[in-house]
């Protein structure tokens, strides 16, 4: 099992030795990521055909990812430690030649086509293999989003399923002040959605989830993780600016001792 | 030249059955004797050109070779990102076909016309991007290429019965054809407008102008090689496209041109402005733009002096 704590001192580590932000999003996806890479998604290595495939369609959260791949052992602490410094494949957004990642990802609002592509070759292949798509909420402002999420409904595609990370944020503000998503729930049920909710912070809840979504039904599966921007930090919850800014060394100090402290 | 490259994508999915293919609602008349024929492995992705692209790019990680079908603009600008960020930047083995390059949708008006499709996936290295010039070419360039590593943009004309007559369509990845053999001048085309190329060749000849005619339907891979022997040889090249002057063919020739350091007038025969929504049939607006057989005729002879 994935620690998800483990998942945010890596995000906090990394980000404060490269100097880069993207943290607070980050941290909001460390729990969702430990629940899916814990067992949720088969993946007995990342270069079984048949594995389950992933794509992180919020790809500024990639640092979070590199930190479940490091925890199941695909990705050695070394390179771990060349996240955004000097000659790396450990950028801001992932890339496919990075062992582990499927799809390139980092512009919001493709990934979900390339999760129904994937799940349609699954069916095509006659694979029980599934396709999990991370989604960001901001994300969902994407025309594309709707497109992939009708074709995806249309074909039955009953082998995706898609985790929407509802914190409420985006880039330059909340998503109900920018472009309002809710009825989010509806919107997806409405494109012919098999709608869950859990909290987002609860991996339990949310391999609970996921274990009740049906391979096989004639709809796909979309998971609404309430999250909360930032968790596990006091200072970054809930504040835009964490969207961007890396951490000075008191804040670093401070961030720290709450992980150590037992904050999730 | 449509049906003569899907009439070979038939053949070449009935021996693979790692052919798909999507349309973005499109193809009405035409493209049902195929979805009949491969009903599990033909898909309407309905009039969603992003998330067309996109599904591609997950079908040919699983190891499939889509082929993605619409209008030049729906193809290629629509989706571009998607272009760029799906089968590019992961190096998969998705087709992207566009019918009706230039202002082959003439009456259709601006929305329709493909005027930078070529410069736009020419600047992307990563995509081979092919324009042939008839239907025999067409057929030659998809058996050439329909399973090679990596994406590939196959522009096709819509008229069917469109040919280059006394020429055998051949066609290879990164090399240029001769289609007309002459001493006094080199034409160089690219797509279906090398039809009227070749009649302008042709009624140069018979005002006694020997006239060389290349067609280049490989655009990336570059035939650079074969354009500089051939411009080392003339004074003056004309570089004739359905097409905006940037980017496509005629820019092409004149990197040639310039980093060969040849001595060879170029004259680009390209469309110049913005379209300013008058319609017309194709051969009018071609005449309207300075790109049909007689312009091109013209251009010759007032560049030869």
């Amino acid at each position: 099992m994935i620690d998800p704590r483990e998942i945010r001192r890596i995000v906090l580590e990394q980000s404060m030795r490269a100097h880069v932000g993207h943290i607070g999003c980050s941290l909001s996806v460390a729990d969702i990521l430990a629940a899916l890479y814990s067992g949720a998604m088969r993946i007995a290595s990342p270069e079984d055909p048949d594995r389950d495939r992933f794509v992180m369609a919020k790809g500024h959260a990639a640092l979070a990812l590199y930190a479940a791949l490091h925890l199941r052992g695909w990705l050695p602490r070394g390179e771990l430690e060349r996240f955004c410094t000097g000659r790396t494949l450990l950028g801001v957004h992932p890339v496919a030649q990075l062992r582990g990642v499927d799809f390139s990802t980092g512009s919001l609002g493709q990934g979900l086509s390339y999760g129904a592509g994937a799940a349609l070759a699954a069916r095509l292949q006659g694979s029980g293999r599934r396709v999990f798509v991370l989604m960001s909420d901001g994300e969902c402002d994407e025309g594309a989003v709707w497109e992939a999420a009708m074709f995806a409904s249309h074909h039955r595609l009953g082998a995706l399923v898609a985790v929407v990370d509802r914190n409420g944020q985006q880039a330059f503000g909340m998503t109900e002040d920018v472009l309002g998503l809710e009825p989010l729930g509806e919107r997806w049920r409405a494109f012919g959605w098999d709608v869950h909710e859990a909290d987002g912070h609860d991996p339990a809840a949310i391999a609970a989830a996921v274990a009740r979504m049906d391979g096989a039904a004639p709809a796909p599966h979309v998971l609404l993780a309430r999250t909360v921007f930032g968790r596990g930090v006091s200072f970054m919850e809930r504040r835009i600016k964490w969207h961007y800014w890396p951490m000075s060394e008191e804040e670093y100090a401070q961030a720290m001792g709450e992980l150590v402290g037992g904050r999730r | 030249m449509r049906k003569a490259f899907f009439d070979g994508l038939a053949r070449v999915a009935q021996d693979d059955g790692r052919v798909l293919v999507l349309t973005g609602d499109l193809g009405f008349n035409f493209l049902e004797p195929l979805r009949d024929r491969f009903p599990g492995r033909f898909f309407n992705a309905g009039v969603a050109e992003q998330n067309m692209t996109g599904v591609a790019t997950g079908l040919a990680e699983a190891g499939f070779i889509p082929f993605v079908y619409s209008i030049v603009p729906f193809a290629v600008m629509r989706p571009y990102e998607f272009i760029r960020n799906g089968p590019i930047v992961h190096r998969l083995p998705v087709r992207i076909v566009g019918v009706g390059g230039g202002v082959e949708y003439a009456n259709n008006g601006p929305t329709h016309y493909g005027l930078e499709d070529l410069g736009l996936l020419r600047t992307q290295p990563g995509i081979a991007v092919i324009a042939p010039a008839d239907g025999r070419q067409a057929r030659n360039a998809l058996l050439a290429t329909w399973d090679t590593e990596g994406p590939v943009y196959y522009r096709l004309g819509k008229d069917d019965r469109l040919e280059v007559p006394g020429w055998d369509g051949a066609f290879a990845p990164g090399r240029a054809e001769t289609a007309r053999a002459g001493a006094d001048i080199l034409v160089i085309s690219t797509g279906a407008i090398t039809a009227e190329a070749a009649a302008a060749a042709d009624a140069l000849a018979a005002r006694g102008v020997g006239c060389e005619l290349l067609v280049v339907a490989s655009l990336r891979p570059a035939p650079v090689e074969d354009l500089a022997r051939r411009l080392a040889r003339h004074r003056v090249a004309l570089a004739v496209e359905s097409h905006f002057a940037w980017g496509g063919l005629g820019s092409l020739v004149a990197e040639v041109i310039a980093e060969g350091g040849i001595g060879c007038r170029l004259v680009r025969c390209a469309i110049r402005e913005t379209p300013d929504g008058v319609v017309d049939d194709e051969q009018a607006m071609m005449r309207s733009c300075g790109i049909s057989r007689d312009a091109l005729v013209a251009t010759a002879l007032g560049a030869l002096g």
